[in-house]
């Protein structure tokens, strides 16, 4: 088995590359493409170079909505990577009820994205919901809180409802991290007589980093195109309150009908979230795939 | 119902989107969407015509029994209608007449959208047609043809029903704090403090919507500064947002949401849903101004509250010095339809329009279902009819109106309208002031 290629193996990447060419790249290009036109969708379309993206940083909208989404970025980091590793963790263990926990912890994944919306905007409702009426009996605040109206909360509630989608999936996938950890190391730590947090610290921690970086990656490139939730939740609003870069490209390009300013976001989005993953890899030293098992 | 229709379909916009690719991508063949009517005995002498509309559910109903009505009635005529789904119908219209190959009839809404096809050459001219037989041209309410009517010719007619925007009130809630509709601006502040110290949401409003702000700038800018004011945004002149009509119909918006006038929460109230409207109907709110199909959503939500004679309707308030007609309404005026210049059979066309569209019987057929035609001389027809008071109050409205204004997303194009749905949004938050929202409007305006 050499490392060479031979025509074998030629053949057996070519599904797969011509799957990336027609799926990926060239709705890529022809985003780049687009976003040189000033063209409502349909009807003819006229190239304008790079009117579009002096457009987009020249008015504030774009500017706000890359803010925003990067806010809910880090909202959506803070929220979700310590819940769903000590979640992991604990459903790791081998206690028989935490299976059937694990279970009902794993619901919220299984729903779709608009009928979470849906619920938590009913359940959310200022006036006929049930959040306000349970914080009232509790005579926590007035009843009357707006929630998903309120240009200061909107965005932080709909960053808390994306926790509640997603912590599930990156519980599963530190699970499955902590049931890699050799039990070997629990053992000699529990001989040297390490308390229960030292090896969660010293031990479960470290050999986790992998998982971290894999969970983080996928939470922030996940947030950075985050739309359905939004789109049913607020719609953007109020005002644009919620109009993240996702968001902003749905409407500019669909809404108002301007596809090649969507385009020019669209591309945006793209190379932020390859840059994004690129970074990621490097500063973390993910893609030297040197194991933490050498010498076990 | 233009509007909520237009809200509802809006969630499945992506899906609408891909369908109308796939319908507009079929070109030139006319065979899309449901047909009706049309029996096949053609003879030579027959001349088939073809109209698309965009009806839905009991509406689709009357338009189809018009059609086939008047078939049996015009042996030489056959008509044919196509029904599709309110956007992609835009597009395919569009695409349609850039092709030269359109529908004989076909439905609109007038203003802007009607103005281009009819610049391109591709309308039919109706104003002698029309001028050529009065008791055609004055079977309609004069304030529903403005839309239609470019430098005083005339190239549609109205063809279903009139939706103006009213103001709808609790009449238990105002009994129990002995509180009349509003007459005035000060009437309405006085009601709202009233309201707001019993611990009663004075207005109902479904922010999250964002179109539902837009009807109080429509009524205070028509109110404070006439038709014109809007008119000019429309036409494009330079600064038009600057108007001092705007910024004093802002003032008034700001100072009703200072004064507590909306509910906790409005911007994540949400009129599709009907949230607004169970406000209401639940005596938690007092009053909501909302297009007249308010009134089927409350009869679908809650019928006893109708029966019971609990709902009131009344006009917008009047603005003390403003230049605008008392009587000027805002709302969807009407569909219309209009005849394409590229149709072969243009007197049948013509035909159509005179003896199958808003006859007789089709006007009962829409009073039937609860809707208002925007035809003379109905009144005693309305009173009989269920729910004869709300008809009839509605249909006086629309006669009454020296100027009836089409929505003004409507009127304006895609990104202008969107723009100025946000910028309301925001103005109804405090987020923005009057001045910021003229000058970033101003922006828009395309000379």
């Amino acid at each position: 088995m050499g490392s060479g290629m031979n025509w074998q193996r030629w053949l057996m990447i070519v599904p797969a590359v011509v799957f990336f060419a027609v799926f990926a790249l060239f709705p890529m290009l022809m985003a780049v493409y687009y976003s040189g036109l000033t063209w409502n969708g349909i009807g003819s379309a006229k190239w304008v170079g790079l009117l579009n993206w002096g457009n987009v940083f020249h008015d504030g909208e774009a500017l706000h909505a890359i803010v925003l989404t990067v806010e809910v970025m880090v909202l959506s980091w803070v929220f979700q990577t310590p819940i769903s590793l000590l979640l992991g963790v604990f459903l790791a263990g081998r206690q028989k009820h935490r299976a059937v926990l694990g279970v009902f912890y794993f619901v919220p994944l299984l729903f779709s994205s608009v009928a979470i919306g849906v619920t938590w905007s009913y359940m959310l409702n200022p006036n006929f919901g049930l959040v306000d009426a349970l914080l009232k009996s509790l005579h926590i605040g007035n009843g009357n809180q707006n929630w998903l109206g309120n240009t200061h909360l909107a965005l932080l509630v709909v960053s808390m409802i994306i926790a509640w989608q997603f912590i599930p999936f990156h519980s599963l996938l530190y699970q499955g991290g902590v049931k890699q950890i050799p039990d070997s190391l629990y053992e000699a730590a529990t001989i040297d007589g390490a308390s229960v947090w030292s090896s969660f610290f010293s031990i479960t921690l470290p050999q986790l980093k992998y998982t971290i970086i894999t969970s983080s990656v996928l939470i922030l490139t996940g947030s950075l195109t985050y739309f359905d939730l939004i789109y049913v939740l607020t719609d953007g609003g109020p005002g644009n309150a919620t109009t993240v870069l996702a968001m902003d490209m749905y409407k500019q390009a669909f809404v108002n009908q301007n596809i090649g300013l969507g385009s020019v976001l669209a591309v945006i989005l793209a190379v932020a979230g390859v840059l994004l993953s690129i970074l990621t890899l490097r500063f973390t030293g993910f893609n030297r795939m040197e194991s933490q098992l050498e010498g076990m | 119902m233009l509007k909520r229709q237009k809200a509802l379909l809006s969630t499945g916009v992506g899906i609408v989107l891909t369908a109308s690719v796939l319908v507009t991508g079929c070109g030139n063949s006319s065979t899309g969407g449901n047909s009706s009517g049309g029996s096949s005995g053609t003879s030579s002498k027959t001349s088939a015509i073809t109209i698309w509309d965009i009806q839905t559910g009991a509406s689709q109903q009357v338009v189809k029994n018009m059609s086939q009505a008047f078939n049996k009635s015009h042996p030489d005529i056959q008509s044919t209608v196509q029904f599709f789904e309110n956007d992609p119908y835009k597009q395919k219209i569009q695409i349609a007449m850039g092709a030269h190959n359109p529908p004989d009839i076909f439905t609109g809404w007038g203003g802007g959208v009607l103005k281009s096809y009819i610049d391109a050459g591709d309308v039919y001219d109706l104003t002698s047609d029309l001028n050529s037989d009065s008791s055609w041209a004055n079977r309609f309410l004069p304030s529903v043809m403005k839309p239609v009517t470019f430098d005083g010719k005339v190239y549609g007619i109205p063809n279903d029903n009139v939706q103006p925007v009213m103001l709808f009130y609790n009449k238990q809630v105002f009994k129990q704090y002995n509180l009349t509709p509003p007459k005035t601006w000060d009437d309405l502040l006085n009601d709202v403090k009233v309201l707001k110290a019993h611990g009663v949401a004075p207005i109902s409003l479904g922010g999250k919507d964002q179109w539902p702000d837009l009807m109080y700038e429509e009524y205070l800018v028509d109110r404070i500064g006439g038709p014109d004011v809007f008119n000019n945004v429309v036409a494009g002149k330079a600064n038009a947002w600057s108007d001092p009509a705007f910024l004093k119909a802002n003032t008034m918006i700001q100072q009703l949401v200072n004064a507590g006038a909306f509910e906790q929460g409005f911007s994540s109230v949400s009129s599709n849903q009907g949230e607004d409207a169970a406000l209401l109907y639940t005596g938690k709110a007092g009053m909501e101004l909302m297009g007249s199909w308010g009134f089927a959503t409350i009869l679908s939500d809650d019928k006893a509250f109708i029966d019971q004679g609990n709902l009131g309707f009344s006009t917008f308030p009047t603005v003390p010095g403003g230049k605008g007609d008392a009587n000027d309404i805002v709302g969807n005026p009407s569909n219309y339809y209009s005849i394409s210049n590229d149709s072969k059979n243009k007197q049948a066309d013509v035909t159509f329009l005179k003896d199958a569209v808003l006859d007789p019987q089709n006007v009962k057929d829409w009073i039937s279902i609860g809707d208002v035609p925007p035809v003379q001389g109905i009144e005693s027809e309305l009173k009989q009819a269920t729910y004869g008071d709300y008809l009839s109050f509605t249909y006086d409205m629309v006669k009454n109106a020296p100027n009836f204004q089409a929505s003004w997303d409507q009127a304006l194009p895609p990104s202008e309208a969107q723009e100025l749905l946000t910028d309301l949004s925001k103005l109804f938050l405090n987020q923005m002031t009057p001045q910021q929202f003229s000058d970033d409007m101003n922006k828009y305006i395309k000379s």
